[in-house]
């Protein structure tokens, strides 16, 4: 376990609930943001859940800024009342029954301030926010964007020494999101502690997070930072949030032989063993006639199985040696009459083959 | 097989109806609709009696000729303080019923809502062998304390609130159930500790429930009869609430019994239309 230093968290626990076990190990420093990715049920609620302190783990332990939080061994709980600890839950939950400024200045009140006191801390809060204009509203009559601003001024409002965020814009319309994406990561940047995001959005993690962690199944498949897992994905599931083909192979120098069937070569010489390989769809060529076979490119047959409508190109699904998904633009279906069932070539530059080490660990 | 179909009339009125909202025919079948009425008419028409047959030229004389006044008096107090009582301590059960666990809570559940079913009386007699001056507490209240309950108005709010108390928890304790814990979630992460949450969050969001909880419970005790009559006696002025006033009015001054009939149905009117109003419309409680 590396250390985070001063203000950080440590998690390294299990928490088992009916069935299901999330192992996680992770770290993350003062004015740190780490992005926790994984699918639905990947246990990325109950990771935040544990570390709010709202449900206790059952094995392991737990510490902020130096201090135990949760030890399962050692029997030492922190409530969650008693956690420094500022949760901005995915659906907000304001309380309906008090306005803003009483929803902003309900921490400061409960963690001990008087009522002229926590006023004053939630005005300063609201300012910060933009939302002193809203103060005397009810949560029911805010839009996406606010109530998301009020839940982060509410949890920031208590000073906690780490922020945990909850699918924060997953409740906002496409319109919305990306106003608030940028707003939200100003006062992350502002925020002293730790941080831990939790998102099934690569946009929103490669947007705001300094450091990602892809759970899947309760287990850590992959961390690094957002750059690099978009380029390099572990496992299936993170190759197709970030769009990239994957395939599992064996480099043996110039050559990589695919576990699925084909083979590409390769401009990374230097790779040996299992790897990884990813490649773009948009990196692939597609032609009618099978084109000059060339040292520097991979050509392979390929039979089309299905077609999509993205915004502005069509993605097809290529099944073949090895099966593939391909970005063409629409001129290019109807100029090449590309439909289900038709047979076409298809050509990748050894430059776009991204070739990489597969741990042993992972999963693929 | 051959289908006949056979038309039927459809006004414009009901054709629109139907194509807005879409259905049914609302026609009833006669088999439904003939006991319907038969329960209509049952229910309605007694009240309608009452209504006919009020002495409406002297109301007030009637009224005044009484005790009316005096128990109309201490049938509100009782069942104000009744209610007050109850909101006290089943409000907090209601909570220990819905938010924890422990062995044998099913049978507090039981136990607890058993005087919604239990004949009234019977809870007048228990509370007689428990609190009289043999009785099994009642016994020491007296020996040393000098307290006497049966027959006080002290023994008129314990009848009552044994009665009507349920009412409150069932109520109090399913908007618990049903209430979104999230917020106390939300809450304990804003550092509030268990009874902040309790006064704070858990409160005022079953606020709708409680208040309904509350109407009906002193509804109930306004009416209550049978406990009260066994365990606190009918003395005027002391424990002869509004029922118990009618139930003797009406053997020795009818006029008077319809017209204090009257202030009670007046009074549930208002009841049942304050519930309609503020709490039952439209589920105040999400």
């Amino acid at each position: 376990m590396t250390d985070a230093g001063s203000g950080g968290l440590v998690v390294d626990a299990e928490v088992s609930r009916g069935g299901f076990t999330l192992a996680v190990s992770l770290t993350a420093a003062a004015g740190q943001v780490v992005g926790v990715l994984g699918p639905n049920g990947a246990g990325k609620s109950t990771l935040l859940s544990a570390v709010a302190g709202l449900i206790p783990i059952t094995a392991g332990r737990i510490t902020l800024a130096g201090q135990v939080m949760d030890d399962a061994a050692a029997g030492t709980f922190v409530e969650a009342s008693r956690r420094p600890v500022g949760f901005v839950f995915q659906d907000y939950r304001l309380f309906p029954h008090l306005t803003v400024a009483e929803n902003v200045a309900f921490s400061p009140r409960a963690r001990g301030l008087g009522r002229q006191a926590a006023r004053s801390a939630a005005s300063h809060w609201l300012d910060r926010l933009g939302l002193t204009a809203l103060a005397d509203r009810k949560p029911g009559l805010l839009s996406g964007g606010q109530a998301q601003r009020v839940a982060l001024a509410r949890a920031l409002a208590g000073q906690p020494a780490l922020l945990l965020l909850d699918e924060p814009l997953s409740a906002l319309d496409a319109g919305a999101r990306l106003d608030v994406q940028a707003e939200l990561r100003r006062h992350l940047a502002d925020f002293a502690g730790p941080c831990l995001l939790v998102t099934h959005d690569p946009i929103e993690a490669l947007m705001l997070a300094d450091q990602l962690i892809v759970l899947e199944t309760g287990r850590i498949v992959q961390e690094g930072s957002p750059a690099q897992i978009a380029r390099q994905p572990a496992t299936a599931y993170v190759a197709k949030l970030v769009g990239l083909n994957l395939y599992v192979g064996q480099a043996d120098g110039s050559q990589v032989k695919l576990a699925g069937g084909g083979a590409f070569v390769t401009a990374d010489q230097g790779q040996l063993g299992d790897v990884l390989v990813a490649l773009r769809p948009s990196a692939i060529l597609i032609s009618n006639q099978q084109p000059q076979p060339s040292s520097a490119r991979n050509t392979w047959p390929a039979k089309i199985t299905g077609l999509t409508l993205l915004a502005d190109r069509v993605r097809l699904e290529l099944e073949g040696q090895p099966s593939a998904l391909v970005d063409v633009t629409p001129a290019a279906v109807a100029e090449l009459s590309l439909s289900p069932g038709g047979q076409v070539w298809l050509t990748a530059k050894a430059t776009e083959i991204e070739v990489y080490p597969r741990s042993s660990s992972q999963p693929a | 097989m051959v289908t006949r179909t056979a038309p039927s009339r459809l006004t414009a009125r009901e054709r629109a109806r139907r194509t807005a909202r879409g259905g049914a025919p609302r026609s009833v079948p006669a088999p439904l609709l003939a006991p319907a009425l038969i329960a209509v008419a049952f229910l309605v028409l007694p009240l309608a009696a009452l209504l006919i047959r009020a002495p409406w030229g002297h109301l007030g004389a009637a009224l005044s000729g009484s005790d009316a006044t005096q128990a109309l008096v201490l049938s509100l107090w009782t069942s104000t303080i009744t209610t007050g009582i109850s909101v006290l301590i089943g409000v907090p059960l209601a909570w220990v019923l819905a938010r924890t666990s422990f062995p044998g809570q099913r049978l507090l559940r039981a136990l607890v809502t058993l005087p919604l079913v239990l004949p009234p009386v019977v809870g007048g007699v228990a509370l007689l062998f428990a609190f009289s001056r043999v009785g099994m507490v009642g016994r020491y209240l007296d020996s040393w304390f000098g307290l006497t309950i049966p027959f006080t108005p002290l023994a008129v709010i314990m009848a009552q609130t044994f009665v009507a108390m349920p009412f409150l928890i069932i109520t109090v304790e399913g908007a618990l159930r049903s209430a979104d814990q999230g917020f106390e979630e939300a809450a304990a992460t804003l550092g509030a500790s268990r009874m902040t949450v309790f006064r704070r969050v858990t409160v005022p969001l079953i606020a709708p429930s409680l208040g309904a909880g509350a109407v009906l419970c002193w509804a109930r005790a306004l009416g209550e009869f049978g406990a009260t009559i066994t365990f606190a006696g009918s003395f005027p002025g002391q424990t002869e609430t509004m029922p118990i006033a009618v139930y003797y009015a009406l053997q020795t001054d009818p006029d008077a019994a319809i017209a204090l009939s009257l202030v009670l149905l007046l009074v549930s009117v208002v009841v049942l239309v304050s519930l309609r109003d503020r709490w039952l419309r439209g589920g105040a409680v999400s």
